[in-house]
């Protein structure tokens, strides 16, 4: 075979492959559109859920899912990004930093399974807190924090050696080179990192069925951490599961595309605000 | 009597114009040795230029004068480093400060994702200074001394990665004069530039040389016989010979020296 022939094939695998990912992401987003797009109406986005009869909505389980996810990333967002940061910029190579590296891993390869029961016997019995969104919330940082401090550390990482040596020959303190050149400078990519986790967390539904429960609170909007709180992701499962209500499969349907569409705009409105975020920090002042 | 005043005055000049003084330095990274009992007086007002072969220790030289060396893990440094007859190493120095008075300029051009305007503003501004009418001045008066200004003052809020290879370097230039260091070290600040741009930094550094003591460290014979003063001939983490470049560049005493010098060497 001669090496035209290999670059040509090599080629073809590679795109070959980048079409199968792209197949299946459309297919998945056709399917789910193509059922689930119909039953979004203003009724049921924003309604109310029913036992018993048809034609309920997600209006709860849609407020839910939002504030758990805020929560969850404010537990999970300081801790994280701290952890980050002192493994980018801080940590020397030791017996500690190899320890961290290690409990990071450990969280990260844990089911989520596993930390749902842990925090239903942790939060939820333990601490007394019962199923509701904060239970819920704290639960699911314990997923996202392994992610933020990776994603986080990475993304400093990225940077490259000579903004620091530029900022540190200038006379700035360590805390005014992390501060003002390699955090702006890794902004982006720590924003794309707190989207994946963001829709990891969007979409995760073991580990809030035994923390957040599978019921919302009679009122809407309910700030109330402290009552159960049943995000879209569980309802999509609890509705296919276990409801009795007659219009399950519909309500499963549009559960899903509103879903999707929810992962979408949160990232887009993370996304865009980070971007002017990150130009004021660069070019901050002066004018 | 007069002549005694007149010659403590001499001694003192003389005391003045050495502004750093490099004593008995020797640098270990782990137990690899780089640098070996080094003994170097850096002139006030001087251009000194550091030659040698890759590996020769003369960037880890340079790096040990504002203590950026302390980045790498493992380095061990010994010997004493005077900037006006202080010790840098003593215990209890303060390195952020002695590096707002020795400043660096890097081999690749590395400024700051930011715009023209902030990345010169940047040392005034993590050295305290709020003032805007004080930092545009200041903004200004750097980019003048680079040779800068009139390219750039159209487009001081554009971002700095777009200017070319030679204005980026200039900026960085820009960029530390803004601080007002005291001595301005140089890692091959043209390595990665283009001729022209090259020589536009050449004539920098003889305009700089009257307000700042410049360390620079080349690859470029023709540029340190160009641009300095003093010659500094490094070889396996010795300092083999150093003296007035002329004389190093036509009267070499050491054997050495004259084989780097004309191309004899490997």
């Amino acid at each position: 075979m001669n090496k035209y022939l290999a670059d040509r094939l090599a080629t073809a695998c590679f795109w070959a492959a980048a079409a199968v990912i792209t197949g299946i992401l459309l297919f998945f987003l056709t399917h789910i559109f193509w059922r689930g797009a119909p039953v979004l109406s203003l009724a049921f986005v924003l309604g109310t859920p029913r036992e018993m009869t048809a034609g309920g909505g997600v209006g709860p389980q849609l407020f839910n899912t939002f504030y758990i996810l805020v929560l969850s990333l404010l537990f999970s967002l300081p801790i994280g990004v701290g952890a980050g940061i002192y493994l980018a910029e801080y940590a020397r190579p030791g017996p500690l930093t190899n320890l961290i590296r290690l409990s990071t891993e450990c969280l990260a390869s844990v089911p989520s399974i596993v930390l749902g029961l842990f925090g239903a016997v942790v939060f939820v019995w333990y601490l007394g807190l019962g199923f509701c969104i904060l239970a819920g919330a704290a639960a699911l940082a314990l997923l996202n924090l392994p992610v933020l401090v990776r994603v986080t550390e990475e993304a400093l990482r990225a940077i490259p050696v000579s903004y620091r040596e530029a900022s540190l020959a200038l006379g700035a303190t360590k805390w005014q080179t992390i501060r003002r050149v390699v955090l702006p400078s890794a902004l982006l990519g720590m924003v794309t990192g707190v989207s994946l986790v963001a829709g990891r967390a969007l979409g995760e539904s073991a580990i809030l069925i035994y923390t957040a429960g599978l019921s919302v609170s009679r009122y809407f909007p309910d700030f109330d951490p402290f009552v159960a709180g049943e995000t879209l992701a569980v309802h999509l499962w609890y509705v296919n599961a276990q409801s009795l209500v007659p219009d399950a499969t519909r309500i499963a349907d549009g559960s899903a595309a509103l879903l999707v569409l929810v992962v979408l705009v949160f990232n887009l409105c993370i996304g865009i605000p980070s971007r002017i975020l990150q130009r004021r920090l660069l070019g901050g002042g002066g004018k | 009597m007069g002549r005694l005043v007149a010659e403590r005055l001499t001694a003192a000049e003389e005391a003045i114009r050495i502004k750093m003084e490099v004593q008995g330095l020797s640098v270990h990274y782990g137990n690899t040795p780089a640098l070996s009992n080094v003994n170097l007086a850096v002139k006030a007002n001087h251009v000194t230029a550091l030659i040698g072969p890759s590996g020769c220790g003369k960037t880890t030289f340079l790096r040990t004068l504002n203590r950026m060396n302390d980045l790498i893990e493992g380095v061990r440094v010994t010997g004493r480093v005077l900037l006006d007859g202080e010790d840098i190493y003593r215990p209890g120095t303060d390195v952020v400060a002695l590096r707002k008075r020795v400043g660096m300029v890097f081999q690749r051009p590395n400024p700051f994702p930011m715009s023209i305007y902030d990345n010169v503003a940047f040392g005034p501004r993590i050295h305290g200074l709020r003032d805007r009418r004080r930092l545009n001045e200041i903004v200004e008066k750097a980019l003048r001394d680079a040779a800068l200004w009139d390219e750039v003052k159209d487009r001081l809020r554009s971002s700095a990665l777009g200017l070319s290879g030679g204005q980026q370097q200039r900026l960085c230039i820009a960029r530390l004069l803004a601080v007002e260091p005291e001595v301005v070290l140089m890692d091959e600040p043209t390595s990665a530039l283009d001729p022209i741009s090259m020589l536009k930094i050449e004539e920098l550094i003889q305009d700089l040389k009257a307000t700042y003591t410049i360390v620079i460290v080349t690859h470029n014979m023709q540029q340190a016989a160009r641009v300095s003063d003093s010659t500094a001939f490094f070889l396996s983490g010795e300092l083999v010979e150093y003296g007035p470049t002329d004389v190093i560049f036509t009267r070499p005493r050491d054997r050495r020296t004259e084989d780097y010098i004309t191309g004899r060497f490997g």
